[in-house]
């Protein structure tokens, strides 16, 4: 018994190193060379392989980054400034500093807001819902609330929000990949700058029909007035199509179009509370105003969304 | 045994509770909203102005590219506005608004009922008369009528298909028209044959539907060339492909046009309308919807004007009752949810159904247990299970071309047999759209 078992022990062990020495040679001779590099680049990359850098994952990036003659076109958004100028110094190039960026829901069209004309009673999925109709408010261009985004998110950083039917960003978990831009069948959600000490100003609606219908069909709704536009003194802010848009390479981040915008469209966030002087002017012009059917209380700005 | 298409198919309960109606001329309405996208394609330019005044029948819009269509006034009175006004899936599409005053036909337009057989016009006359009076095909996709009546020059067309088969549950328009009308169909049918230049005519019917067969067949006896084809029962046998393969037992090769096999198929529908454009000078302006549903008092088959609210027929027809949970236009394998009853019906419509929240309720989706139902139910002989893994995956659209998923005529045989509640046609419907894209640029390139 004991023989036996010593016996079939020798062989395997046999076998096993006459193996090893045949994987051996043979790896010797088809070996791949690749450049150590390549392995140096991957280990610093944070290796979430998201392809938010538009590679095919973090290996990919790593090949394509060392083969490149320099560091254009090439960016981690995950990682960002800190892992490129790590990159950079690893393989002895220049790395310019990039703006960090946020994904931004352009939507304010929640419960409160946005009243629901209809109900969807079908697959939870925006894609499936948007393939069908226009939605289930009057607004055919806002979030419609399904959770596509938060699906494709990775880093858990965007949520529906059960209380407003809207998407939210978590910006310190969001990291700029794009996977929620690509996944938003409406459009609704942007990259932008995600500003000095995380203060942004954006216009937080895409709806391009015309301001009376968008009114009617949302509370907090662009209705293309053009009013921030004029206020705006660094030519930051462009109408088309009856919605407004900040360029935010240009914007000063002043916030003169957030108290002109009368449906408060505009939102401003992460800035400290504003003192109450400048403000009392503008209250005045609110009761002027004729009697509108939806009465432009300021709607809550979701903080953590722009 | 009675005909059939070979592969899929599902049996839905045919709910036909509506078949008795006798069609009825829907009142007088206050304001007709046209809309301009009437037929498949382009939509139409308006080519009237705010505060002109129109006669039933007159052109209010003009084609605005090969495959779009004219479309005429369905009422008289003055154009009130002419912009954009949610259909019934909340899009906004442009439309013309009439306040109806009186009911003025334009000259030459025969209201009479006399039945006029004789076909005195040539091929191209009646091809021109179709296109003028803005036919497109009532089966549902409203495709352009004319278009189809002309087929490219290298396809030639051996037989007309006549489409009786009704299969979606509920609906009962077809069955109506085909009872109470059943000369004036095969006089269209007769036209669009002599358009085509053939001699052979079949209508299929659907065996659910004895009364329609029995007053068909009796009119067909002074048609030699139209034979009417009875079919068993089976969704979606109306399909073109489905139809073509049940009828003359020849099957459309993936991604080729039914015309390939040498049918035209045009619905019973439609043939009454080109009956009444070739014959009578009537373009299209009115057509039979079926107002249905287990939770209404009553069922009605109505002869509606166009651009009537949906809103106002349900109105009419005794109002939504209380348990009502959704209303669809069309029936309930292929109809759309209609999320704005305020939206007015257009040339293809056939039928307002309305269903309570028990009927219409979605169970709980499972995971698939790979009993390839689907795949035995689809009448285009797919694998919706592996479409809607590939769809879920993203970004799969070489694989999903392989796999076909273009063929896909979206009826839902495989959502309505899964035992698990996917939802497979939503999956492979959003790809479907992405795959053809793909497809059509690389085609321009």
């Amino acid at each position: 018994m004991t023989g036996t078992i010593l016996f079939t022990i020798a062989c395997l062990v046999a076998l096993g190193l006459l193996f090893a020495v045949v994987l051996y040679f043979v790896a010797q001779k088809f070996k791949v060379e690749e450049d150590p590099r390549i392995a140096t680049v991957e280990s610093i990359l944070p290796g979430a392989n998201c392809g938010g850098c538009g590679q095919a994952g973090c290996h990919a990036f790593a090949e394509n980054v060392v083969k490149a003659p320099g560091m254009d076109g090439f960016f981690c958004p995950v990682g960002g400034n800190p892992v490129m100028t790590k990159i950079a110094e690893a393989l002895g190039r220049a790395v310019e500093e990039k703006a960090p960026m946020v994904a931004v829901v352009r939507c304010q069209g929640s419960f409160a807001n946005r009243a629901r004309t209809n109900d969807y009673d079908g697959y939870a999925s925006c894609k499936v819902m948007a393939s069908l109709y226009a939605g289930d408010t009057a607004c055919k261009y806002g979030c419609l609330g399904k959770g596509d985004c938060a699906a494709a998110c990775k880093f858990d950083a965007i949520h529906v929000d059960p209380a407003t039917g809207i998407a939210t960003v978590d910006q310190d978990k969001c990291t700029a990949c794009g996977a929620c831009v690509k996944a938003c069948p409406k459009g609704v959600i942007e990259l932008r700058a995600k500003g000095f000490k995380d203060r942004r100003v954006c216009v937080m609606c895409i709806n391009k029909d015309k301001g009376a219908v968008t009114r009617k069909a949302c509370s907090a709704g662009c209705i293309g007035c053009g009013k921030c536009a004029k206020a705006c003194p660094f030519e930051a802010i462009t109408v088309e199509n009856n919605v407004a848009y900040i360029d935010f390479s240009k914007c000063k981040m002043c916030r003169k179009c957030v108290d002109e915008c009368p449906t408060h469209a505009i939102q401003a966030v992460n800035f400290p509370p504003k003192p109450a002087a400048p403000a009392t002017p503008a209250t005045p012009a609110a009761p002027a105003a004729p009697a509108a059917p939806v009465t432009p209380e300021k709607p809550k700005p979701h903080e953590e969304n722009v | 045994m009675k005909k059939t298409f070979k592969i899929g198919g599902v049996h839905p309960h045919d709910n036909k509770i509506s078949s008795a109606a006798a069609i009825e001329v829907f009142p007088a309405i206050e304001t007709a909203y046209v809309s301009m996208a009437q037929h498949l394609g382009a939509p139409a330019t308006p080519v009237v102005a705010v505060g002109d005044k129109v006669k039933v029948g007159q052109v209010i819009a003009e084609p605005a590219g090969f495959i779009s269509g004219y479309v005429h006034s369905p009422v008289s009175g003055t154009v009130k506005s002419v912009g954009p006004r949610a259909d019934i899936a909340g899009n906004m599409v442009p439309h013309v608004e009439i306040t109806v005053e009186g009911d003025e036909w334009m000259e030459g337009i025969d209201t009479s009922d006399t039945i006029v057989k004789d076909i005195p016009y040539s091929p191209e006359e009646i091809i021109a008369k179709v296109k003028a009076c803005g036919i497109v095909g009532l089966g549902g996709a409203s495709f352009p009528t004319h278009v189809k009546l002309a087929p490219p020059k290298d396809k030639k067309a051996e037989c007309l298909i006549l489409n009786g088969t009704e299969c979606e549950p509920y609906l009962t328009s077809d069955d109506r028209i085909m009872r109470e009308r059943p000369v004036e169909i095969l006089i269209g049918g007769a036209i669009m044959m002599k358009a085509l230049g053939v001699t052979r005519g079949y209508v299929g019917i659907e065996e659910n539907k004895p009364e329609a067969i029995a007053s068909m067949q009796k009119a067909a006896a002074e048609f030699p060339q139209i034979e009417v084809v009875v079919l068993r029962k089976r969704y979606p046998q109306g399909g073109e492909k489905q139809l073509i393969d049940a009828v003359i037992r020849r099957q459309v090769p993936s991604g080729a046009l039914p015309i390939d096999t040498g049918a035209v198929v045009q619905n019973v529908g439609t043939s009454l309308a080109v009956y009444e454009a070739v014959q009578k000078n009537k373009p299209l302006i009115d057509n039979v919807i079926t107002v249905t549903g287990s939770c209404l008092p009553v069922q009605h088959n109505y002869k509606v004007r166009i651009g009537t609210p949906m809103s106002k027929i349900l109105e009419v027809a005794g109002g939504l009752p209380e348990n009502a949970a959704k209303v669809i236009s069309g029936g309930p394998m292929m109809g759309r949810a209609i999320a704005n009853l305020d939206a007015a019906t257009v040339k293809a419509n056939g039928a307002i159904l309305v269903l309570t929240d028990k009927e219409t309720r979605r169970g709980p989706e499972t995971s698939c247990i790979r009993c390839s139902k689907c795949a035995q139910a689809c009448p285009m002989g797919l694998e919706p299970w592996l479409l809607n893994k590939l769809s879920r995956a993203g970004g799969r659209y070489d694989e999903l071309e392989a796999e076909r998923i273009f063929d896909c005529i979206e009826c839902g045989c495989c959502s309505f047999t899964c035992p698990a509640g996917i939802p497979l046609l939503d999956m492979i419907r959003i790809n479907k759209a992405e795959v053809m894209k793909i497809m059509r640029s690389r085609v321009k390139k």
